[in-house]
């Protein structure tokens, strides 16, 4: 989505909004869990913002794949996306992430859509076999100077 | 202060709903089961620099909850100042602390009465001390394990050292008076769950009592001579150096002195525990398999230089950086430039008070130019050192003290 042009005259407030928020959608997850209706009225805000970027979602740094939508509804009404990003398992691995969230922290049935949740997660955020150690990476050349 | 200089949120937080729908540009769907004064995710500020005067160089591995790791050499202060401090939240930074009807209420199977204690009374009826004390997270490594573990992928920098000021929790409990089968000190904490469940604690861990009853196990208020900074607990927080930094409870509102092991949130397995027996990486544990963490490990990190240094037209090089061994002293410090194959002693210095982290520092020569690695080895006072590769693999990815490493050139 194309993001909205800066106006001038508006208040800097108002320019953070219109850039960062697009428009907000709610999705009620309808389960049937009568015990807990505070949970399964549970409220999930989604940035429309679907501006996808050198293979990724802008708003949240997602992969772009099948799946994409249903992982920002579930996986980013409680936690950051960044959370998931930065982790890395196969379906068993991602599925026991998912029991223990359900079973400790109130995330709810994901019902039909577990499966294809997991097949986003294990297939874009898979392990990468590193060893016991990975030699040092990433590493950002500087001239040393004399200390003052 | 977090709640003055940010005004927005502060606008945003009163502002009714229909101006929250106007900013976001849409209704708010189910605003009714949206909490009271709930800003809505798209319109809540995240950055760190701002909302928390972090340095511009902290990484940011989880905006919500926020977690804040600092990169080695940013640790180069003798004593971290908060803009260099990493963050570790289970749940949501407390909103609305009104410090004048703060209280902590003492409870628990093992007091002899609940009794309640306002800031002033805590600051006022106690003596008050200043230590020195190191708080590293339980999962600071994480990122090296392999196969890989669930968390946030910390490298090595969520760790630091304060001074930290307040009364001790011993002299708080001679006060409120307790029985004799007390096993265990819990904390409770005003930070929300990421659900916002109202009824559930993002995380409510704790001491064994005689933890609880050591000299440098604080209720802090101060840190570093000032207010405690909102990030890390305002405006009272438990320290209990030494274990891991989750048993040192933020914006703490209660305590419970325990007949039996706490049995709070993320007390239960696999959160902060390890395999009470040695496991191959990937095993499944059973629960009651698992045990509690204490002591951390011995550990350093280099601070000194950052890595990636060029030394041009040069053959020596000054490295400094801090070692420290969770409940224990560190004994040595030793680097090598040869991937282990040989070592060389650093100079160390005595910690300033138990708990403390010790500082070291020494004058590496390079035979001839080309790459080096300068890797860095801590060994406590029983004779423990760092390994080189990442330790025994755990479920959850705990207790990674493997020998900080860090890039040079010779050219």
């Amino acid at each position: 989505m194309k993001k909205d042009k800066l106006i001038p005259g508006k208040t800097l407030l108002f320019i953070f909004f219109t850039l960062l928020v697009g428009v907000v959608i709610a999705v009620f997850l309808s389960l049937n869990k009568p015990k807990e209706p505070s949970i399964s009225d549970k409220v999930v805000l989604v940035s429309q913002n679907e501006e996808i970027l050198d293979g990724k979602h802008v708003a949240t740094g997602l992969i772009d794949d099948q799946g994409l939508n249903l992982v920002i509804a579930h996986c980013t009404g409680c936690h950051s996306a960044k959370l998931v990003t930065q982790n890395r398992f196969n379906r068993d691995g991602w599925i026991r992430v998912i029991r223990w969230m359900q079973e400790t922290q109130n995330l709810w049935d994901l019902g039909e859509s577990e499966a294809l949740i997991v097949d986003y997660l294990s297939k874009n955020y898979a392990p990468e076999l590193k060893g016991r150690r990975l030699p040092l990476n990433q590493i950002e050349w500087y001239e040393l100077e004399e200390e003052q | 202060m977090f709640h003055n200089n940010n005004s927005r949120r502060g606008f945003l937080k009163n502002a009714s709903l229909a101006t929250l729908s106007a900013l976001v540009g849409a209704d708010i769907i189910f605003a009714s089961t949206m909490p009271k004064n709930y800003v809505p995710l798209v319109l809540q500020e995240n950055d760190p620099v701002k909302l928390f005067g972090k340095d511009k160089e902290m990484m940011v591995l989880n905006d919500q909850p926020w977690n804040i790791e600092s990169p080695a050499h940013l640790l180069d202060d003798k004593v971290t100042p908060s803009s260099k401090m990493f963050v570790r939240n289970n749940g949501l930074v407390p909103d609305n602390i009104v410090v004048d009807q703060w209280t902590l209420t003492v409870e628990g199977e093992s007091v002899k009465n609940t009794k309640s204690y306002s800031l002033n009374e805590l600051k006022s009826r106690f003596k008050q001390y200043t230590y020195h004390l190191t708080l590293e997270c339980g999962g600071n490594g994480r990122k090296e394990y392999y196969p890989p573990t669930e968390g946030n992928q910390w490298d090595v920098g969520a760790v630091s050292c304060a001074e930290w000021t307040g009364i001790r929790v011993r002299d708080l409990l001679a006060d409120v008076g307790i029985e004799s089968n007390a096993v265990y000190l819990a904390y409770h904490g005003a930070d929300m769950h990421l659900s916002r469940d109202p009824d559930k604690e993002p995380i409510s861990r704790g001491v064994p009592i005689a933890k609880a009853m050591e000299d440098e196990t604080l209720l802090a208020f101060q840190m570093n001579g000032e207010d405690i900074p909102i990030a890390h607990g305002y405006p009272l927080r438990l320290i209990a150096s030494g274990f891991p930094a989750s048993v040192s409870g933020k914006w703490l509102t209660g305590l419970s002195v325990r007949n039996k092991v706490h049995d709070g949130a993320k007390m239960e397995s696999p959160s902060y525990r390890v395999p009470c027996e040695p496991v191959a990486p990937g095993t499944e544990v059973d629960p009651e398999d698992m045990c509690i963490i204490e002591s951390m490990p011995v550990k350093s990190v280099i601070t000194y230089p950052k890595s990636g240094a060029l030394l041009t037209g040069k053959s020596s090089m000054g490295i400094r950086g801090h070692a420290w061994a969770g409940e224990h002293q560190v004994a040595s410090m030793a680097y090598s430039i040869d991937f282990g194959t040989s070592w060389h002693s650093c100079k160390l210095s005595s910690p300033v008070n138990k708990f403390a982290w010790q500082h070291f520092e020494a004058t590496v020569n390079f035979p001839q130019k080309g790459y080096y690695e300068i890797w860095a080895m801590a060994t406590d006072s029983k004779g423990i050192s760092q390994p080189m590769l990442s330790p025994g693999w755990n479920p959850k990815g705990y207790l990674n003290n493997a020998c900080h490493r860090i890039a040079v050139k010779v050219v």
